[in-house]
């Protein structure tokens, strides 16, 4: 299964809703252009709902990361929201678990950016 | 000894990748594997498949991706061979050290490790061969 990506606004906040795999090829090509698109329209509080990502391999785990550094180097923020075991548990490994803003409740999550 | 041996040739694709995850997935159920490790030993084939095609092969189509899948009575062994031109081990860094958290690669190689019990790698000017083993009773 492929990735589907789809967005909502809350508070000024811009929630991307994020479903299948993100791996190297398609996964990663439509994330990478989901968030240049947003900041390309000026949205640059983003948060990645990853509660539907099954699957993340490591040009997936890249992506999040320069999803991460582009968003923060524009003066944005991009956290992270209801990650699956399994991408949990690969952030833990890898250590980006303490880099990444990651959050399991959206309400609070919103609440969260400045 | 053998219980069974598979051998595939395959080419410098992104198709070769995503066959290889699923062949080692299946493989490993076979093998008795539960979940958590068929997830494991699939996304370790995934990552080392993604090696040889990107950076070994550089998904030259006069190159090819060898991969092996041998079921022991102890282990399950996959090997995954390329015909680049050799992988420097030294030049990979090690993706945990503060400096390199934000790189955006180079945590193929660290994934595989963590995620089976054996891994061996024999680059060379011909090629690259990684070796997966994964132990059938943990």
């Amino acid at each position: 299964m492929t990735m589907k990506s789809s967005t909502r606004q809350i508070d000024g906040v811009t929630i991307v809703d994020l479903s299948g795999r993100i791996t190297l090829g398609e996964g990663s090509v439509v994330l990478r252009d989901q968030v240049r698109d947003l900041l390309s329209k000026g949205n640059k509080k983003i948060l990645l709902n990853l509660g539907e990502v099954n699957y993340i391999d490591s040009s997936g785990i890249g992506e999040l990361v320069s999803a991460f550094t582009t968003v923060r180097n524009q003066g944005g923020e991009l956290k992270l929201l209801n990650l699956t075991k399994k991408v949990h548990d690969l952030l833990q490994i890898t250590k980006l678990y303490t880099v990444f803003d990651v959050k399991d409740d959206e309400t609070s999550a919103v609440k969260s950016f400045s | 000894m053998t219980d069974k041996r598979v051998s595939y040739t395959l080419d410098s694709t992104l198709e070769t990748v995503n066959n290889a995850e699923e062949t080692a997935s299946r493989m490993a159920a076979e093998a008795g594997f539960g979940d958590e490790d068929v997830m494991k030993i699939s996304m370790a084939v995934r990552e080392a498949a993604v090696n040889a095609v990107l950076h070994g092969n550089a998904y030259d189509p006069g190159k090819k991706v060898t991969l092996n899948f041998e079921r022991t009575q102890r282990d399950l062994v996959i090997t995954i061979r390329d015909q680049g031109k050799g992988l420097d081990l030294e030049k990979i860094p090690n993706p945990l050290e503060p400096e390199n958290l934000l790189k955006t690669s180079g945590r193929g190689i660290f994934i595989i490790r963590s995620f089976m019990d054996e891994v061996e790698i024999h680059p060379s000017h011909t090629g690259t061969e990684i070796k997966l083993i994964k132990h059938v009773h943990g």
